[in-house]
């Protein structure tokens, strides 16, 4: 009976298995693009979202002025032409005429005007605030005109400019106070409905200034395990996705219908110091550590070979090549010899914080560099946390070391300006002021000529590393995966998925 | 009735106890609604910034005044509007619940289905290899954990087959009884595969008590076929200590299938409270986990309820 019972349960089996297939075999609607995601947009306010996945979806609905290509270049978007006055205290924009609104409104220098002074206002709680301090005042001449008045030289406000944290949104919508629940922008697409957390469905916005798609639109589905998006995308459900975790990643090269996108992202790993507390106070004993750690033992054991060794400076533009920088080539005996000046022969022993999932190689690379550091005899003491809660622990400041994936930006300036200058206002995370390089960051936002910069930023690059408050380890990919039935998709290392722009579906 | 009225009086005792534990606990994990909303970013407001969105999610007010509030609001009906949805959280609530009830009704279904019989099966081959292979499987059952059944399902599925269960929506069963099916045929074997287990193994304990009652071998004595002991005489009897577990279960299933929800991306109310609990939508937490509760309570009563009718000997209330 107990046979007869399995066979009951296999049939059962297998006419669930072609139930599922009948709901599999229907067709896909025209050319929408079926996407997903693990994680989903935690709101529509372009200027108050920060989450990974926020700015992906509204990268797609609304634009800034200007935006990077993939290779990092700032290129039109509402905004037609820049030009900065030879002070680099002036910046004026001359607007694309034909940027539309999904409703057909068109984008003009009031909507400008009232976007920024939305984002300025303190009372939005904009994320981007920070970078845009040194406007002083907007002027709009003419009906395509838009002119910033910069209280200091502020060359990086450019690139800052390009973000979607940026996003000119219409100054109607913000007198209506609908910015967050409303998504109006003017982007390659409009948002029809979302339920969070579980899809988003997207058309194509036929308003766009940026030309016809070959899409209809974007469903975009949550699937918070990342082996089902790969299952998802193994059985034809889904045509593209996104991919977090590099394990993942590495299956899907497998799969002789689906196609890997990689593309070397801005966002570094790092084992992030505290040198607000001993023994990580004395620059030999974090000296050491730089010099007992081996990076590239890190990428291959905890992020499966995916990953490339890197310095502070995650930007093509302003890297140099990182062997040239202090103690990146693995040196123990060196190492135990710091440690030894230092007085610290003995060891010591630090907590070390590291959020669960947050990146999905948190967890094995703090292992990693438990066991090389073990090596000078520093006991590391794994502390694994819930996101948010490690973000708050992380924003107090109050750890030893913490294992930190943390965002890159286009421009040095404002991805370390916020750490390592004596305003930063994520002093109290990095807890490490230096003259040098509080300096050089200034130097660096003044200057308008590209090869200086490039000197100034590599400069302060040598001087962080050598003083090591953090240990920076590595890049990571972001990855997308398809069907090989799509075409077109244009990774970018900002991770923005405005590639879909050039999508077909075969 | 007496019984019933005094349970029903210490339902509100009870809720407001489990009230104030979520209450107090979501609160007492460190970050809020802004780190959430922000991430490290969050770090970047300024003091007045960050007062802002305080006021934004009405977190800026002490614990207590928070909770009366929110406890005034319940009294009336009204479990306050989720940050994350921008809407009543009751009616998300609702909109979540079909499809937990539905799993679980149905993960029910395939464990009562299978675990009945394969208990029985055991208990009536005591110490032969059958009975052997069911407490194998049995074991096996219990000691796999969801996660690991799910993803292998998935796996499977789409390695072998090429097919996957559709994910990340819900088709009511109304609408299309084909793609519901289709949807919720797998996370419910997942889910009731290991509630399979625990049903195999307290049928057949129960059975093997009950069959070595005296007017089991009475009936046996007296000549009645063998399949009709098992099946009139002593699983009637057998069965009470199954629908105990049954019950409990089904609580369990309604508290939101966490896991397997989260798995196959099911927009139920297990992934519900636990996005909630990630992206701290307090009100969100609180409002679900209090229907959770009611719907336990409701359950649990109903299963007692149900002993009587199942065994005349039992009276509630001790009388």
């Amino acid at each position: 009976m107990i046979w007869t019972n399995s066979r009951k349960l296999a049939a059962g089996l297998a006419i669930a298995t072609a139930l599922s297939s009948v709901a599999v075999a229907l067709p896909a609607q025209a050319a929408t693009l079926r996407m997903a995601w693990s994680q989903d947009a935690t709101g529509l306010d372009p200027h108050k979202q920060t989450a990974f996945s926020s700015l992906r979806l509204l990268e797609l609905i609304y634009e800034p002025l200007v935006r990077l290509d993939p290779e990092l270049n700032i290129v039109p978007a509402i905004a037609a032409s820049w030009e900065f006055a030879p002070d680099a205290k002036t910046l004026t924009f001359k607007l694309d005429p034909n940027a539309k609104f999904s409703n057909g409104e068109t984008v003009t220098p009031a909507d400008v005007k009232a976007s920024f002074e939305r984002v300025l206002d303190e009372a939005t709680s904009a994320a981007a605030r920070s970078n845009f301090l040194s406007i002083a005042s907007i002027d709009t001449p003419d009906d395509e005109t838009v002119v910033f008045n910069l209280s200091t030289a502020d060359v990086p406000i450019l690139a800052a400019m390009a973000n979607i944290n940026a996003a000119i949104v219409p100054a109607s919508e913000i007198a209506a106070g609908s910015i967050g629940t409303t998504a109006l922008g003017s982007g390659p697409f409009k948002l029809d409905s979302w339920e969070p957390n579980a899809k988003e469905v997207l058309s194509a916005n036929t308003e766009w200034a940026g030309g016809e798609l070959a899409i209809d639109g974007i469903d975009v589905t949550v699937l918070p395990d990342e082996t089902a998006i790969l299952a998802s995308l193994r059985a034809g459900q889904i045509d593209f996705a996104l991919i977090n975790d590099p394990l993942i990643a590495t299956l899907v090269p497998n799969e002789p219908n689906l196609q890997l996108n990689r593309v070397g992202g801005l966002a570094y790993n790092v084992l992030q110091l505290n040198p607000s507390r001993p023994p990580m106070d004395n620059l030999l004993v974090r000296q050491a550590m730089s010099c007992a750690i081996n990076r590239q033992e890190i990428i291959d054991a905890a992020l499966v070979g995916e990953g490339v060794v890197t310095g502070p400076m995650t930007v093509p533009a302003f890297a140099q090549d990182p062997n040239s920088l202090f103690c990146y080539e693995q040196d123990v005996e060196k190492a135990k010899q710091l440690m030894e000046e230092a007085g610290m022969a003995e060891g010591f022993t630090a907590t070390v914080i590291a959020a669960t999932g947050e990146p999905p190689v948190a967890a094995s690379e703090a292992q990693v560099l438990q066991a090389q550091l073990a090596e000078i005899g520093v006991t590391l003491e794994i502390e694994m946390m819930e996101l948010n809660v490690y973000v708050d622990t992380w924003l107090k400041g109050d750890f030893d070391m913490a294992v930190a994936q943390n965002g890159g930006r286009p421009d040095p300036y404002p991805m370390y300006n916020r750490y390592f200058t004596k305003e930063g206002n994520l002093l109290g995370v990095s807890n490490f002021v230096d003259d040098t390089l509080d300096s050089l960051m200034k130097q660096g936002q003044a200057e308008t000529d590209p090869a200086k910069r490039v000197e100034i930023f590599q400069e302060f690059e040598r001087h962080l590393a050598e003083q090591a408050p953090w240990l920076w380890l590595s890049t990571s990919y972001t990855y997308t995966a398809q069907l090989k039935t799509v075409t077109g998709f244009e990774p970018s290392p900002t991770g923005t998925l405005f590639g879909l722009t050039k999508v077909a579906i075969q | 009735m007496h019984y019933l009225a005094q349970r029903l009086l210490t339902f509100p005792l009870i809720l407001l106890g489990v009230s104030v534990l979520v209450f107090v606990s979501i609160r007492l994990i460190p970050g809020d609604a802004i780190t959430a909303m922000l991430g490290t970013e969050a770090g970047m407001l300024t003091p007045d910034q960050r007062a802002a969105l305080a006021s934004y999610f009405g977190i800026d007010q002490p614990v207590w005044s928070q909770y009366l509030r929110w406890l005034g609001g319940l009294l009336q009906g009204d479990l306050g509007i989720s940050t994350i949805y921008a809407r009543p959280i009751f009616s998300i609530i609702l909109e979540r619940f079909p499809l937990t009830l539905e799993l679980a009704l149905l993960a029910m279904l395939i464990a009562l289905s299978i675990g009945i019989p394969l208990g029985v099966l055991a208990a009536t081959r005591n110490g032969r290899p059958s009975d052997l292979g069911v407490r194998l499987l049995a074991m096996l059952g219990q000691s796999t954990p969801s996660f690991v059944l799910g993803i292998m399902i998935i796996f499977v599925l789409s390695v072998a087959f090429g097919v996957v269960p559709p994910m990340g929506i819900f088709t009511p069963l109304w609408q299309d009884p084909l793609a519901n099916l289709s949807q919720l045929i797998f996370p419910a074997i997942t889910l009731g595969f290991a509630f399979a287990a625990s049903v195999t193994r307290i049928s057949r304990s129960a059975m093997l008590d009950v069959l070595s009652e005296d007017y089991v071998r009475t009936a046996r004595s007296k000549g009645v076929p063998a399949l009709s002991v098992v099946w009139h005489h002593a699983l009637p009897n057998a069965l009470i200590p199954v629908v105990t577990l049954s019950g409990v279960e089904f609580g369990y299933l309604l508290g939101g299938a966490v896991i397997v929800e989260q798995i196959f991306a099911l927009p139920g109310l297990g992934r519900l409270v636990l996005d909630a609990i990630s992206q701290r939508d307090y009100a969100l937490v609180q409002g679900t986990v209090i229907f959770i509760a009611f719907n336990f309570l409701v359950v649990n009563l109903l299963v007692d309820l149900a002993y009587a009718a199942l065994d005349p000997r039992i009276r509630l209330g001790g009388k």
